[in-house]
């Protein structure tokens, strides 16, 4: 078969490193609280003192095991650990304590919804390891010189290195891994999975090759700190090497590089070391234990629909159109009141997406508030949908109704009486509302009359802003037309000689 | 009062009789102290002030007789590779001449609550490595029956302290002999308990699935006092053993019917002939109160010194990673970059710890990891079976401590095969985890022997109850702790 010479495809894999969002760290009991004061979470064990001793938080393993479960992995049958060594001013210890020999989970799988289908992303490994400190290089320190600043407030969180196999074929494919890593790790409430407070981040390696052809020389890329700049990085390092190959110039020398924001460029950072010795041996202080079949069990029966489940049973069961199933699933707070809100309302189930990821999701957002504190419960939501459905409100009423609801808690329905809010729906309250109107702006009928159907709004609307919105606006139309329509059969001096 | 001459049990009495206050007493050793260290060099650090606090506060707790325990007032020396909160800690090394723990050990916080004395930091080679203390930053330790011998080590400053009666009791560490070799030395007791009996929380790391704290005293009674204070279950440290693990908690009970094993491979050739008499004395002795003796051999003793050197010195170089200058101990070179401090910070380590470390270093390195630590690991999984298979055979195990006494301090080149050799009779215990302890049986001339029992997991008490046996129903002349107490004077002299 003859391939054309100027095709090229793009080899991605992923390690993705994940902070469990354990209450303590992983070897003590120091917290994992995320931005406080540098070195206030801090013991002998984490500032590796002479003497502290690691104790292993099982809650940690817990979680590692529960999203290896959910990555479909082979489960290791004991934990295990061993000291990967470097020195780093931020590494109190002189190692990293990890799993080198024997990974957590191995040969698992995620599946993706990518561009082309749905397709199952192979999970080389997954492992547990702690956290290093943070490092803050300062021009100018406290006493103005360099300074080196060092924070152990990170130093023992438990990290989870998810690795990929390198089977990603483009930038945009990376970054739509990484979401649905990202929703399934938050729907396992195993992480925060923030970008930007470093619980999720991600290194990639990216090659280019003919295809058919071996893989090619791999670059990683580091630094990439957003979902946009991981996509950007590995364009940008996509083209780049096209564009090399294209030359005749493969890469000499496996590389690792860095993604310069500003710049929109990666930067050479040095060679990828051929054999960086980490001197690895199993932890003589942490006694290997069996990882129990029971307890491996328990918690596979207490996984949680998975979020690509949860998207297609939204698709599927509900009717919801795709973006608004990917968008509602996506976080499980808000997916738990959709569904608690579907149990108590008899209308569709997009009408529910619809006032969810409308209205609520902009208050939500302008009073930084979460699903799971709102003042009202799912039942009040539905209440309120009902009351929309039977047009006991209108839908702008029910607006208003909502922001009530969310600022104070009070029932729909109690607002709704306390304010007078109810429909106008009797026709005779309606005829002179319409009347009304219609008998002060003589010259707007007259343009009705002449064809003109913005006069038929003004009046429409002229109705609705007296009534404060509450008219029922199809009986409103229903009734302002057949009053209008009256003036052609009268004629122009209709409402005079009525009048007499 | 001669308190030197009084054991542990004495001293308790007088002191709930008000005979002589804590205070008193730890002033007693604090001016024996100031008298004897300057030659013998024992101790590291004697914070006088804090010891007199902490004497008062027994006081306190005797006057009330409330919480008062077997150590109420009682000093020990600490080895000075066990954290003390506010105490100096220096590991004998330089590079922690001005390291403060902020935390006490588990031992240490024991003894506290048990309203012990903490005497002073105790001298030993740099880290724990070496088995002279001589490796020491702040100068060597010289055995108190012969200044120009070595006290042995690394525990030395604790074998020497109680030797000459400069404390009590005192608390050693044990990696591969550490506790065991120095005691014979200094004809004291000294146990290395079963791995997991004393918590290592707050033992400055060497090799630490060899490492245990462990009790130096100058009698069986002392030693058994000590070790039930330090010894239990821990939460903070992860290879402590569940307290259901230990064994009854007295050292009354007959030894008769008990089986004592005679290993070959301890007593063949590099063993000073003089030694071997006198450990077949003792073997004598608990035959004649009932035990029954048995030759046996243990095989995998021909490769129980490499073994351990291999994984000590991996674990070694491991843990001593951590000293890079960057939060505590001294920082040199810190205008150099990172890599220029750390450096230069870490020449300031000893030649043993730096062999050591490169040694360890090598060892783990993906070149010879699977030739060198894999091949160890094996080798010790393999003792740990031979060992099982004697302990199905016989109850115990009786062997030298040493292959020869304490070798003088200098000429050094003579005495190295005979320190390789007495390390091989004390690493067996570090390598299979179990417990193993030295009691004096002898004299060659005027320098002590230690006679060593080994038993499987858990015997702690019952090698203390074999030795305190052999010790009741030695000959008089045998038996350094009805003489040991004249080591001061004999010094003085």
């Amino acid at each position: 078969m003859w391939v054309s010479k100027l095709r090229y495809e793009t080899v991605i894999g992923l390690e993705v490193h994940v902070e469990l969002k354990t209450k303590a760290k992983l070897w003590c009991g120091c917290s994992t609280q995320f931005g406080t004061e540098p070195n206030t979470q801090v013991c002998p064990v984490c500032l590796g003192l002479p003497g502290g001793l690691p104790l292993l938080n099982k809650k940690a393993v817990e979680f590692a095991l529960t999203t290896g479960l959910a990555l479909n992995c082979v489960l290791a049958d004991h934990c295990r650990f061993d000291r990967k060594h470097y020195f780093y001013p931020d590494l109190p210890k002189g190692y990293q304590i990890t799993q080198f020999y024997q990974p957590i989970g191995r040969e698992g799988w995620l599946e993706v919804e990518f561009a082309d289908g749905p397709r199952r992303v192979r999970i080389k490994e997954i492992h547990l390891e702690e956290e290093a400190g943070r490092t803050y290089h300062l021009p100018s320190g406290p006493d103005g010189v360099a300074s080196s600043l060092l924070d152990y407030n990170r130093s023992g969180i438990p990290l989870l290195e998810i690795v990929t196999a390198p089977e990603l074929s483009s930038p945009a494919e990376a970054r739509i891994f990484l979401e649905e890593l990202k929703a399934v790790l938050e729907c396992l409430e195993v992480s925060d999975a923030k970008m930007e407070e470093g619980s999720f981040r991600c290194d990639a390696n990216l090659s280019v090759r003919r295809p058919g052809e071996k893989l090619g020389k791999r670059v990683e890329l580091k630094n990439l700190n957003s979902f946009r700049a991981i996509e950007a990085g590995l364009v940008y390092e996509e083209k780049r090497q096209r564009e090399l190959l294209a030359q005749g110039e493969p890469l000499p020398y496996e590389e690792v590089r860095t993604w310069d924001e500003e710049k929109g460029i990666t930067v050479y950072m040095r060679e990828k070391e051929q054999a960086a010795d980490y001197r690895y041996f199993p932890e003589p202080e942490i006694p290997p234990f069996a990882i129990a079949g029971e307890w491996v069990e328990t918690l596979r029966t207490n996984l949680p629909e998975l979020p690509l489940e949860k998207r297609r049973r939204y698709r599927e069961e509900y009717r919801l159109s795709a973006t608004d199933a990917a968008l509602l699933s996506r976080r499980k707070a808000e997916a738990n009141f959709f569904e608690a809100t579907l149990q108590k309302y008899q209308g569709s189930a997009q009408t529910v997406a619809n006032w969810i990821l409308g209205e609520l999701t902009r208050l939500m957002k302008e009073e930084k508030a979460e699903v799971t504190n709102l003042q009202f419960s799912a039942e009040d939501f539905a209440a309120l949908l009902q009351l929309q459905d039977q047009k006991v409100i209108s839908s702008k009423i029910a607006k208003a109704v909502l922001e009530e609801m969310f600022r104070t808690g009070t029932k729909p329905a109690v607002i709704i009486e306390e304010r007078g809010w109810q429909q106008i729906t009797d026709p005779n309250i309606i005829k002179t509302l319409v009347r009304e109107t219609v008998v002060a702006n003589p010259a707007a009928v007259q343009d009705y009359l002449g064809g003109k159907q913005k006069a038929f709004a003004f009046f429409a609307g002229d109705v609705m802003r007296k009534s404060k919105g509450r008219v029922n606006p199809e009986l409103l139309n229903e009734i302002l037309q057949a009053e209008l329509e009256r003036h052609r059969s009268v004629g122009n001096s209709g409402y005079q000689s009525d009048r007499q | 009062m001669e308190m030197t001459k009084m054991n542990v049990g004495a001293l308790r009495k007088a002191l709930d009789r008000r005979e002589i206050s804590a205070v008193e007493l730890a002033t007693y050793y604090l001016d024996r102290i100031a008298q004897l260290d300057p030659q013998l060099k024992a101790f590291i650090t004697v914070p006088r002030a804090e010891v007199l606090q902490m004497a008062a506060a027994a006081d306190r707790r005797i006057a009330t007789q409330e919480d008062v325990t077997a150590l109420t007032g009682i000093p020990v020396a600490i080895k000075d590779n066990i954290c003390t909160e506010g105490i100096r800690t220096t590991c004998a090394s330089r590079l922690l001449a001005d390291f403060y723990p902020i935390y006490d050990a588990t031992v240490v916080a024991k003894l506290k609550q048990a309203g012990a004395v903490l005497l002073g930091k105790t001298n030993l080679d740099e880290f724990a490595m070496g088995s002279t203390t001589k490796e020491s930053f702040y100068g060597l330790t010289r055995n108190p029956w012969d200044r120009q011998r070595v006290a042995g080590g690394s525990s030395g400053g604790s074998a020497v302290a109680v030797a000459a009666g400069m404390a009590p009791l005192a608390l050693g560490s044990d990696t591969g002999g550490s506790i065991r070799q120095p005691a014979a030395f200094c004809g004291v007791w000294g146990l290395k308990p079963t791995y997991g009996r004393v918590s290592r929380y707050g033992l400055v790391p060497y090799a630490p699935s060899f490492d245990q704290i462990g009790p130096m005293a100058r009698s069986g009674w002392d030693l058994f006092l000590l070790f039930r204070g330090i010894a239990g279950y821990d939460p903070l440290d992860p290879t402590s053993l569940p307290a259901s693990v230990e064994a009854e908690g007295d050292l009354s009970g007959s030894i008769r019917g008990l089986r004592v094993g005679l290993p070959r491979e301890f007593f063949g050739a590099g063993l000073d002939g003089r030694i071997k008499e006198r450990v077949l004395a003792v073997a004598k002795v608990l035959a004649e109160a009932g035990c029954e003796l048995m030759e046996l051999s243990l095989p995998s003793m021909a490769y129980a010194l490499p073994a351990y050197y291999l994984l000590a010195y991996a674990e070694a170089s491991s843990s001593m990673a951590r000293y890079d200058g960057v939060r505590y101990g001294i920082r040199e070179g810190a205008e150099q970059g990172i890599v220029g401090m750390m450096t230069a910070t870490r020449q300031s380590l000893g030649l043993e710890v730096k062999r050591r470390i490169l040694l360890g270093t090598y060892f783990l390195s993906a070149d010879c990891y699977e030739e060198c630590y894999q091949q160890a690991q094996k080798v010790r999984t393999w003792m740990k079976q031979d060992f099982a298979a004697a302990y199905s055979r016989c109850d115990l195990l009786l062997t030298p401590t040493t292959a020869a006494p304490a070798f003088r301090i200098e000429g050094e080149a003579e005495d190295e095969p005979v320190l390789a050799l007495t390390e091989q009779y004390t690493v067996a215990a570090n390598l299979t985890g179990n417990p193993a302890l030295s009691f004096p049986c002898g004299w060659i001339n005027h320098l002590p022997v230690g006679a060593q029992l080994m038993g499987p997991a858990g015997t702690d008490e019952l090698l203390l109850r074999v030795a305190a046996v052999y010790t009741e129903n030695a000959p008089g002349e045998a038996v350094p702790e009805r003489t040991a107490r004249d080591v001061g004077e004999q010094i003085e002299v």
